[in-house]
C-alpha cells in the first residue's frame, strides 16, 4: 500500500560541473510504493540526479527528503543506511565468486557469510521470483541473472528505494518482460523503484508516474495512464522523435562484400565464428542483431584485418581480402564506425584535425607521400565539422572535449570521406543525443542511396529493423536466422537472439 | 586566437616552473638538515661559470640532448627504453675500434663510423624490440638485462683486444686526420666545442619534423596515445614497436660520438657513462619536446658541470645537484599531470562556453 509520507522528494537539485551545468532546479517526487521512471535523452541529467540520490555526488543546491526526513548523503554507505541502493548499467560482479560470495561481499555483518546468509538470499529470491542459486558461480549466469542478482545485493542490504540505470539496455524483449514482472513485485511488496530509461514504450508499461528531464533540469511529469508516446518524446525533445524508416530499396546486384564459410578460432582453439557467409551488395545495409558478445566484435575485426580468419574467404568486390592487414583495407575504401569510439576511433588529446587524419593516414587529402598534409587535413576537417554539424569551436579543439554525439558525428564525416565503398557501422548510434541520432542515420540512409554497402551492427533493434534492408541474427559466433525487416517484430528478433528460449 | 596560444604557452611553461621551484625548494632543505649552509651552495651554483666550464656545458648539453631524444622517441610510442646506456656503450666501442682501425681515411672515416654506431645502436635496441613483438617480454625487462650484457661485452672485447698502456686499456687512438676537435670560444686552455656537437642540432630537427611532418612520426604519435585506436585505423602495432625502438637505438648510439671525435680518440677511461639515464630524466623533464628537452639538457648540463665547484668552495658534496636533478624530474612528472587536469577542465569549459555562445 503507497504509505503518505512519499519516498523520496527531491527539490531544487542543483549539480555544476566545470564548464556544464549538468543539473539545475531539479524537483522528483517519488511516491512510496511506486515505480517511478525518470526518462530524457542522453545527457539530459539524468545519471547526475541519480548519482547525487545514491550519495555518489553531493548536489550544489537542493534537499533531499528521504521517507519525510531531510538527509545529506555523502557516500553510497550512507545512501544504503537511508534505505537508497542502486544498480549500475555496468554490474559490479566478481565473476570467479559465487551468488552467495557477491552478495555478502562487503555486507558481512548483516547475516554473516554462512547459512544465514544463504537463508536470507533464498527468502529474496523466492519473494520476488528471482530464481536465484546462492551458490552457483556468477560466470555461469546470463545477463538478466546478473542483473537480478544486483537487484538482490540492494535488497540484502536492506533498500527500500531502488535506482535502476536503463536497466533493460542490456537485455531482449522477453527479459524486458521477466525484470518487470519482478519490479511489480517489489512494488507490491511496498518498496519504490527508481527506474531511469529512454525507452517510451518501457515506461508506459511499467512506471506509475513518470517525471521528464531535458537539459538538465525536470521539465514536466505525465501519467502513464492518458500519456502516449508522442506526448512523452515532445517533452523528452522538445519535438517529434526522428524515425530511423528508410524508403524503398535501393539493393543493387553488384556483391560488395562476400564472406565464405569465415571461422575465427582463439588461442585455445575455441571457435569465436564458426562457418560465417553473407554478402552485402552495394546499396545495402545488413543488419546484424544479436545479444553482445555472440561474436559481433570478432566479425567486424576480422572483416576489418585486426584478426584473421583460420578458414574460409572474405571478398571485397572481385578481391580476395582474407589475409589483408587493415590498412591496405581502409586504403581499399572501408570506412570504420568502431564500437568504442574513445577506445578505437579516437585520440582524445589530439586535437581535431589530427583525428580527421587517424585512418587515414595514406590517403589524401590528409597524406602527401610520405608526408602528413596539414593544410589538406585542416580544410577537409572544416568540411566535415560544417556538413556533419560537429558543434566545436574549432578545429584545434582537443576531441575530449566534445560531448559524445558530436565525436561520433567527426568520425561518420571522417569514415564517410573519400568516397568509401563498404561501411563498417558498429553501434552507430550508442550513447548520442536524438538530435545525432538522426543526422547520422541521415547520413547512412544518403549513402546507402548513393551505392555504398553497409555492415550494420546495433543492440538497439529499432534501429536495426528501420536501416536495414536485411537482418542477420548472431549467436554464439553463428548466424541463426536471416529476417525481413519490413515483417520482423521485436520479439521474434529477440526470440532468434536467445537461440528461441523464452528468458 | 593569439591570447589563448599565449595562455597555452604560459601553461606548458606551468609545470617546469613549479618543479624547478620545488627541486631548489627540497636541495635547500637537505643541504641545511646535513648542517651545511644552502647560501654558500645557492651563491656558488650560481655564480658565472668560468669560461672552461662554459664550454663543458655546451658539450654536455648537446650529448645529454641527444640521449634524452633517443629516449623521446620510445616515449612517444609508449615504449620505455631503459637500455640506452647499454646501446650508447656498445655503439660507442664499435664505432671507437672500427674508427681507431682506420680503413677509411679522414671525414670518411668519421662519417662510416657514425654509420656504424647507429647500426650498432639500432641492433642492440631491436633484440628488445623482437623479443617486445615476437615473445612479449616487457621492454623495460629487457633492456635493463641488454644493458648489463652490453657492458660486460665491452668489457671483455676491451681487455682481449684493447691497447693496454700502464694500467689502463683502451681501443686504438684516432689517427689525427679522423679527429674532428672542435673550436675555442676562449682562450686555447679553455677546451673546445666538439664539431660533433652539432649532432645535437640535427637530431633536434630532425625528430621534431619527423614526429610533427611526416606520416610515420603520425603513426608513432598515434601509438603513443592509444595503441586500440592505432590499430583500428591500420598502424601494425609490432611494426611500430620494432621500428620506433632501433631508431631510438640509432641515435642512442650518436650520445657519446661529439666526445670521441672531439677530445677522447679513443674509448677508455675517457668514456662518459650514465649519459643514458640522464638522457631518460631530462625527456621526462622536457615532456619529450623538442625544445623542452633542449631546456632540461641545459640545466642538467649546467648542475653536473658548475657542481665541480662545490669541492673547492663549500663543504657540500657535489653529489647533492643529483637530488637536485633527481626532484625536478619527480616534480615535473608530478606538476605536468596536474597541469594537465586543469588544462582539459579549461578546455571543456571554453567548448560550452563558446557554443553556449553561438547557440544564444
Amino acid at each position: 500500500m503507497p504509505s503518505a509520507v512519499d519516498a523520496v522528494q527531491l527539490r531544487g537539485i542543483g549539480k555544476r560541473f566545470p564548464g556544464v551545468i549538468a543539473n539545475h532546479d531539479v524537483d522528483v517526487t517519488i511516491r512510496s510504493g511506486t515505480v517511478h521512471a525518470l526518462i530524457g535523452e542522453n545527457g539530459a541529467g539524468k545519471s547526475t540526479l541519480m548519482k547525487i540520490l545514491y550519495g555518489v555526488q553531493r548536489p550544489d543546491d537542493g534537499t533531499i527528503t528521504i521517507e519525510g526526513k531531510d538527509v545529506v548523503l555523502k557516500s553510497p554507505t550512507e545512501a544504503i543506511e537511508a534505505g537508497v541502493g542502486m544498480v549500475f548499467q555496468h554490474f559490479m560482479l566478481a565473476d570467479n565468486l559465487t551468488v552467495l560470495e557477491n552478495m555478502v561481499l562487503g555486507a558481512e555483518k548483516l547475516h554473516g557469510i554462512g547459512d544465514g546468509a544463504r537463508a536470507e538470499i533464498r527468502r529474496i529470491s523466492e519473494r520476488f521470483g528471482f530464481d536465484l542459486d546462492p551458490d552457483v558461480l556468477v560466470e555461469r549466469l546470463g545477463v538478466a541473472a546478473r542483473q537480478r542478482l544486483e537487484i538482490a545485493k540492494v535488497l540484502y542490504r536492506g533498500a527500500r528505494i531502488i535506482i535502476l540505470d536503463e536497466p533493460t539496455a542490456v537485455l531482449v524483449p522477453q527479459e524486458v518482460d521477466a525484470l518487470f514482472a519482478n519490479l511489480r513485485e517489489l512494488r507490491a511488496a511496498g518498496n519504490s523503484v527508481l527506474f531511469i530509461s529512454h525507452k517510451l514504450d518501457e515506461v508506459l508499461d511499467i512506471a506509475d508516474d513518470i517525471t521528464v528531464m531535458r537539459r538538465g533540469t525536470t521539465v514536466g511529469t505525465a501519467d502513464p495512464a492518458t500519456a502516449t508516446k508522442r506526448e512523452l518524446a515532445e517533452l523528452m525533445v522538445g519535438s517529434e522523435l526522428p524515425s530511423p524508416e528508410t524508403e524503398e530499396s535501393t539493393v543493387t546486384d553488384t556483391v560488395q562484400l562476400a564472406l565464405h564459410d569465415v571461422t575465427l578460432t582463439d588461442e585455445f582453439g575455441r571457435d569465436l565464428l564458426s562457418d560465417l557467409s553473407l554478402t552485402i551488395r552495394r546499396g545495402e545495409v545488413l543488419g546484424i542483431a544479436g545479444v553482445e558478445g555472440n561474436g559481433q566484435s570478432e566479425l567486424v575485426e576480422t572483416i576489418m584485418g585486426m584478426r584473421i580468419p583460420s578458414a574460409g574467404r572474405i571478398l571485397l568486390g572481385e578481391q580476395d581480402v582474407t589475409h589483408w592487414h587493415t590498412r591496405r583495407l581502409r586504403e581499399a575504401g572501408i570506412g570504420y564506425i568502431p564500437e568504442d569510439r574513445h577506445r578505437h576511433g579516437l585520440l582524445l588529446d589530439a586535437p581535431l584535425w589530427e583525428n580527421r587524419i587517424l585512418g587515414h593516414q595514406t590517403r589524401p587529402p590528409s597524406a602527401k607521400g610520405l608526408w602528413i598534409n596539414r593544410k589538406g587535413a585542416r580544410q577537409d576537417t572544416e568540411r566535415i565539422v560544417e556538413q556533419y554539424d560537429v558543434r566545436a569551436p574549432g578545429i584545434d579543439t582537443p576531441s575530449r572535449a566534445l560531448s559524445g554525439g558530436n565525436q561520433q558525428k567527426l568520425i561518420v564525416g571522417r569514415e564517410m570521406s573519400g568516397d568509401p565503398v563498404l561501411l563498417i557501422a558498429s553501434h552507430p548510434t550508442r550513447g548520442v543525443d536524438v538530435g545525432a541520432q538522426a543526422a547520422i542515420w541521415d547520413h547512412i540512409k544518403r549513402a546507402r542511396r548513393a551505392g555504398l554497402a553497409v555492415l550494420l551492427i546495433s543492440a538497439d533493434l529499432d534501429e536495426l529493423i528501420g536501416l536495414s534492408d536485411t537482418i542477420q541474427v548472431i549467436l554464439r559466433g553463428r548466424f541463426v536466422g536471416t529476417f525481413e525487416p519490413s515483417t520482423v517484430t521485436p520479439q521474434e528478433l529477440g526470440s532468434a537472439m536467445t537461440g528461441g528460449e523464452a528468458a | 586566437m593569439s591570447a589563448s596560444n599565449i595562455r597555452a604557452i604560459a601553461l606548458s611553461l606551468l609545470a617546469p616552473a613549479i618543479a624547478i621551484v620545488l627541486s631548489i625548494l627540497v636541495t635547500t632543505l637537505v643541504i641545511a638538515a646535513v648542517g651545511s649552509s644552502p647560501g654558500e651552495f645557492w651563491s656558488t651554483m650560481f655564480e658565472m661559470p668560468k669560461p672552461r666550464l662554459r664550454v663543458d656545458i655546451v658539450n654536455q648539453t648537446a650529448m645529454i640532448y641527444i640521449a634524452a631524444v633517443a629516449a623521446a622517441i620510445g616515449f612517444r610510442m609508449g615504449l620505455f627504453n631503459i637500455g640506452l646506456e647499454g646501446q650508447y656503450t656498445i655503439a660507442s666501442f664499435a664505432a671507437a675500434s672500427f674508427a681507431g682501425a682506420a680503413y677509411l681515411g679522414g671525414l670518411a672515416n668519421v662519417a662510416a663510423s657514425i654509420v656504424v654506431a647507429m647500426a650498432v645502436g639500432a641492433i642492440w635496441s631491436g633484440i628488445a624490440g623482437v623479443l617486445k613483438t615476437t615473445r612479449g617480454v616487457s621492454e623495460v625487462i629487457s633492456t635493463i638485462m641488454l644493458n648489463s650484457i652490453a657492458i660486460t661485452l665491452v668489457g671483455y672485447f676491451l681487455n682481449t683486444r684493447g691497447v693496454k698502456e700502464g694500467n689502463t686499456v683502451h681501443t686504438t687512438n684516432l689517427e689525427p686526420g679522423s679527429t674532428l676537435g672542435g673550436f675555442s670560444p676562449f682562450e686555447d686552455r679553455d677546451g673546445e666545442i666538439w664539431v660533433l656537437t652539432l649532432l645535437a642540432v640535427v637530431v633536434g630537427i630532425g625528430f621534431w619534423v619527423l614526429l610533427n611532418k611526416t606520416r610515420f612520426g603520425f603513426d608513432l604519435r598515434a601509438s603513443g596515445q592509444s595503441e586500440s585506436a592505432a590499430l583500428a585505423s591500420g598502424i601494425d602495432p609490432k611494426r611500430m614497436i620494432l621500428i620506433s625502438m632501433m631508431l631510438s637505438g640509432a641515435v642512442a648510439g650518436l650520445i657519446w660520438l661529439p666526445a670521441l671525435f672531439g677530445g677522447a680518440r679513443n674509448y677508455g677511461t675517457s668514456f662518459q657513462a650514465g649519459l643514458g639515464f640522464l638522457g631518460i630524466a631530462v625527456a621526462l623533464l622536457g615532456r619529450n619536446r623538442p625544445l623542452g628537452m633542449l631546456f632540461g639538457a641545459l640545466l642538467f648540463a649546467f648542475l653536473s658541470v658548475k657542481s665541480n665547484d662545490l669541492t673547492f668552495g663549500t663543504d657540500v658534496s657535489p653529489s647533492i645537484v643529483q637530488i637536485t636533478q633527481g626532484v625536478a624530474v619527480l616534480a615535473v612528472v608530478v606538476t605536468y599531470e596536474v597541469v594537465r587536469r586543469w588544462r582539459t577542465r579549461l578546455e571543456q569549459r571554453a567548448v560550452s562556453r563558446e557554443l553556449a555562445g553561438a547557440a544564444s
